[in-house]
């Protein structure tokens, strides 16, 4: 069971990600994502873009370095192995492009029991260089019962 | 925007229940992999099958954000440089067993669900079928027309 006593905790913001133009085109291949403004600087530029624009799941990777403060949290004792993702959410105010420098900070929202398994919901706000709002990212976990305590 | 291409969305052209886009992805062991290399998840159960069924899984299961990121890119790639997204979510309600030698095919299929011409923005719909069900609930990815 997931420590109910984590609903609330605020995590340390994580160590500036810079995203990368190969990284925006490898996660974009990834997701076979294809329009040009994901691949080619120039045409994301003539859009008004920065440098290439990130995919719009993109986040999770900023995200997923708050999510392992959580899952390395012996106090709040979520077991990876049986975590499965219940739902997740991306709230925009700009979109990301390469060059950019993001810091995450995670909260865990909400922690509840039903049937023996867990629900973990976090948000992670992510911001730029100047401190700057870009997404916030929320997620819940659903961390299964083991076959003893169901 | 000037010089506008042809075929790209046009918010006064769209109406609820119009299908804007769809397509076929199949998922593979090799897409699964690579997907956990650009994304940075590397939960076993996404790559090795004794690992899925020894926490009680039927076997290696796709990544529900590769769902997830395949689905919101055939509506970013429709949407192209004509707007931007405000707000994506999905719930994760069926898992999507992927055969090695076969992969899993999906259909993604993205759809008007509402229109705000004040705002100008369009709520778009992504339903994900896998074997005949739908594996995404409220689904829903929020663009902004410039």
């Amino acid at each position: 069971m997931v420590n109910p006593e984590i609903q609330g905790k605020a995590y340390p913001s994580t160590a500036p990600y810079t995203v990368g133009r190969e990284k925006v085109r490898e996660f974009a291949r990834a997701v076979l994502a294809e329009s040009p403004l994901h691949h080619d600087a120039d045409i994301a530029r003539a859009a008004g873009y920065a440098d290439v624009v990130a995919p719009p799941t993109f986040p999770i990777v900023v995200q997923d370095l708050t999510l392992q403060q959580l899952l390395a949290d012996e106090s709040a004792a979520v077991d990876f192995s049986r975590v499965v993702h219940g739902d997740q959410r991306f709230s925009y105010t700009r979109p990301i492009v390469a060059g950019d420098e993001l810091v995450g900070t995670m909260t865990v929202t909400s922690v509840k029991s039903l049937g023996g398994n867990s629900m973990v919901t976090s948000s992670t706000e992510i911001v730029d260089a100047e401190g700057a709002h870009v997404v916030t990212a929320i997620s819940t976990l659903v961390v299964r019962a083991q076959e003893e305590d169901a | 925007m000037s010089g506008q291409a042809v075929g790209q969305p046009v918010f006064e052209e769209l109406a609820v229940g119009d299908v804007v886009a769809e397509r076929s992805r199949v998922f593979t062991r090799d897409r699964l992999v690579r997907y956990a290399g650009a994304s940075g998840d590397f939960n076993p159960i996404h790559y090795r099958d004794d690992v899925a069924r020894s926490v009680g899984l039927p076997g290696v299961l796709a990544h529900g954000m590769l769902t997830m990121g395949a689905a919101g890119a055939v509506a970013s790639d429709w949407l192209g440089s004509v707007g931007h997204v405000l707000d994506y979510q999905v719930r994760f309600t069926r898992p999507i067993p992927v055969d090695a030698e076969t992969g899993a095919e999906v259909t993604i299929t993205a759809t008007v669900a509402a229109l705000d011409p004040e705002k100008r923005t369009a709520r778009i719909d992504l339903s994900v079928v896998f074997a005949e069900q739908k594996v995404l609930g409220k689904s829903q990815f929020l663009v902004a027309f410039a």
